[in-house]
């Protein structure tokens, strides 16, 4: 349980029982297992929920978002939107989730509780099939996906330590 | 003559539903609802561990997380006949009735409300009358006028930005839209109020659930929680003291501005009390068991067969046999292989065969269940009639009470039977809501009193007998019966079927091409402009659509924008 609000929130999202679909997912859990994060960074298994999501997400005063993507590039490449590519990213409805994510943002908004800088870490799907792992290709780029997620936080200032049994 | 129209997809649901009429006189005359994503769980589970089962079913869905990971465990427990210890049938209860709360509050506000609210017109409303009629309607602290000043402002500045967000899909100006602006601007307030108390419905399920969206403690045979009075890092004394103050929140939201605002609509739309009754089978089941082998429920539930009240049949209990001999699932009208008639979900199967969509062929992802034959309705106002029918007396104190206040403001006489219909599956959604939250109050303190004789146990520890076993697993969910049904193997699932919701009430046609519940509740629907059929929404939203679960994925093209198709 957290009692004081996290300043960061890192949000993978996707349906685990459709492969690639589970990519922010499988990229969190990674991100969990290689790295110590500090206490106000909060990792969340969205899943493919929404307005449950709120309260996590309100006044956030940074948001990352791993996802997959149809980006219309090729498959198991990665987007790295920030800054005024976001909001079109929304408008376009580029990933099968955003209509849950777009929602809560929207909502925050409107309450005045919107995070103060969102970024979208997107991943082309290979494969979504049904089925709990994911496709080697898209497996095989999960490492850079969390190079990324860190390289985000550190660059926001976020002591980012890896783990010693996990060389970053 | 006669017009098709096709709305795909419908918006504001989860998942993808596709909604085909015929129209005629300005009237729906023949409906189609069809299912437009796969679900394929149930080949996921297959020689799995029945112990692993409700975490991954709890992913199906993302609106649905618990509801899925109860009737999972609910199920295995079952086929093994393992008894539930008293402290982890009432977490599990807690969990189970802050869900229905939430679900039931997120669904009226902010997936349906818009139907039937114009958020453009509260613009033009006057903040001070509408707080003068906000304070007639009831004693809520956030009718001021203070408050309806603050929102129409924040309101206005949001407008003004140019983008409506949230917002963007209404059908704002459309002729069907009759509240005067004072009403909207009321109810869009309390839209926004609704934004907030919601989280707290979610933070009981978080700290009982020990994470949402998908809750960690639920186990085959109890719960992980650990109980004690003394330590951090369980369930203690200091943290389910904030949970009842986060009840006692949710009770005053619920019961002075939930269902007030839904018999003020139900008032305001009289007409709509006409419109979408569809099928009058209807089906529930109990929930909220008080004893450790589920033989009595805080909620009743039962059958109800064509509308005919006297007809009510109660089921019982875990081991029921009436329910459980009642349900088939036909697939003449779904894409999966079929030719075997109706099957019994033990014997289910769910093997695609993808057509095109035909007319009076193969239509819909969803398969077509049955109750001894007959398609059912399921969902709030189900359960209401039900519960209503056994003698809940909470049931019967909040349904007469909303029908009073829907009475004295349409200033003529509203009866029950206005339940039968698109606007009654608001209300009894809202008189199921009061109900449940005065129950979450009740189960809270039950546990406080188990715990405080002593009582710390939360697990039986499951054996699996070598062998078959088959269980079904049921579970009162907010959008009605859900049931999940597992066969064991040598301790491995060897099939296993999930019977949602969503899949009683957005049935295509069944074995004799008698309609599903969506398709049966549009006929007879007004269509104002077959180009913005609002109306065809609005009976469609009164269900509660939620089609991930119904059905699920792979349309891999997620499409850009919604499409009314008039031919």
């Amino acid at each position: 349980m957290t009692s004081a609000r996290a300043q960061v929130v890192v949000l993978g999202i996707g349906n685990i029982l459709l492969s690639d679909e589970g990519v922010g997912v499988r990229a969190i859990e990674a991100l969990r297992q290689r790295f110590d994060l500090p206490a106000d960074v909060n990792v969340i298994d969205g899943g493919t929920s929404a307005m449950e999501l709120i309260d996590d997400l309100s006044r956030a005063k940074l948001l990352i978002v791993v996802d997959a993507v149809k980006a219309g590039r090729p498959p198991a490449s990665i987007v790295h939107l920030s800054g005024n590519d976001v909001p079109v990213f929304f408008r376009s409805k580029l990933s099968p989730h955003q209509i849950g994510l777009s929602d809560v943002l929207a909502s925050l908004e409107l309450l005045g509780e919107a995070p103060q800088e969102t970024i979208i870490v997107g991943i082309q799907p290979v494969s979504l099939s049904l089925g709990m792992e994911l496709s080697g290709e898209v497996k095989a780029i999960l490492p850079e996906v969390v190079d990324l997620v860190v390289a985000d936080l550190r660059s926001h200032g976020i002591e980012v330590q890896s783990r010693r049994n996990f060389p970053a | 003559m006669s017009k098709r129209i096709t709305i795909d997809p419908i918006t504001r649901i989860e998942g993808h539903l596709r909604i085909d009429c015929e129209v005629d006189g300005g009237k729906v005359t023949k409906a189609w609802a069809s299912g437009q994503m796969w679900r394929g769980v149930e080949q996921i589970l297959l020689g799995r561990d029945p112990r692993d089962a409700w975490a991954i079913t709890q992913r199906i869905c993302g609106v649905c997380t618990t509801v899925h990971a109860i009737t999972s465990v609910r199920a295995v427990e079952n086929a093994l006949q393992l008894e539930v210890p008293l402290n982890a049938q009432y977490i599990r209860n807690l969990i189970i009735l802050a869900h229905a709360v939430h679900d039931h509050i997120v669904h009226f506000y902010h997936l349906s409300a818009l139907d039937w609210v114009d958020v453009v017109s509260a613009l033009k409303a006057d903040p001070d009358k509408t707080a003068a009629l906000g304070e007639s309607l009831s004693s809520w602290h956030l009718n001021s006028k203070h408050e309806m000043r603050a929102v129409h402002q924040r309101l206005s500045s949001y407008v003004k930005t140019g983008q409506l967000g949230i917002f963007t899909n209404g059908y704002w100006g459309h002729p069907a839209m009759k509240l005067s602006p004072e009403v909207n601007l009321l109810a869009t307030a309390h839209y926004l109020q609704a934004l907030e108390v919601q989280r707290k419905a979610n933070k009981i399920v978080s700290i009982l659930g020990s994470k949402t969206p998908h809750i960690q403690n639920v186990a085959v045979g109890g719960v992980a929680n650990a109980i004690a009075t003394d330590s951090q890092s369980v369930l203690t004394v200091e943290r389910l003291l904030a949970i009842k103050t986060w009840i006692d929140e949710l009770a005053d939201f619920v019961k002075n501005v939930y269902l007030v605002d839904v018999a003020a609509v139900g008032a305001f739309y009289a007409d709509w009390t006409k419109v979408g009754p569809g099928c009058l089978n209807y089906l529930s089941v109990p929930d909220i068991p008080l004893d450790t082998k589920g033989t009595q429920f805080a909620m009743p539930g039962g059958y109800i067969a064509g509308g005919d009240l006297g007809s009510f049949k109660q089921i019982k209990g875990f081991n029921d046999q009436y329910w459980r001999d009642g349900v088939e699932e036909s697939v003449k009208h779904s894409w999966y292989k079929g030719g075997k008639g109706a099957l019994h979900p033990y014997k289910g199967e769910t093997q695609p065969e993808y057509t095109d969509f035909k007319d009076d062929g193969k239509y819909s992802w969803v398969k077509s269940p049955t109750f001894y034959g007959k398609p059912a309705q399921v969902g709030p106002l189900s359960r209401v009639l039900c519960m209503y029918l056994a003698g809940h007396e909470p049931t019967k104190k909040y349904a007469t009470q909303t029908l009073e206040t829907v009475s004295a403001l349409a200033k003529t006489k509203v009866g029950i039977d206005a339940l039968h219909s698109t606007i009654g599956r608001h209300a009894a959604r809202a008189i199921s809501c009061a109900v449940q939250v005065d129950l979450l109050a009740g189960q809270w303190q039950a546990l406080i009193d188990n715990i405080g004789k002593g009582d710390v146990k939360t697990f039986n520890k499951p054996t699996f007998p070598k062998g078959e076993q088959m269980g079904v697993g049921f579970h009162e969910a907010p959008r009605g019966v859900l049931s999940h049904w597992v066969v064991i193997n040598d301790g491995k699932i060897k099939n296993y079927q999930c019977v949602v919701p969503t899949t009683w009430n957005a049935a295509p046609r069944n074995e004799k091409d008698e309609p599903g519940p969506y398709e049966a509740a549009l006929l007879g629907t007004p269509v104002a402009d077959a180009e913005l059929p609002l109306e065809v929404l609005r009976t469609v939203h009164s269900f509660d659509p939620c089609l991930a679960c119904a059905v699920h994925l792979t349309d891999l093209e997620t499409r850009n924008t919604v499409t009314v198709k008039v031919v």
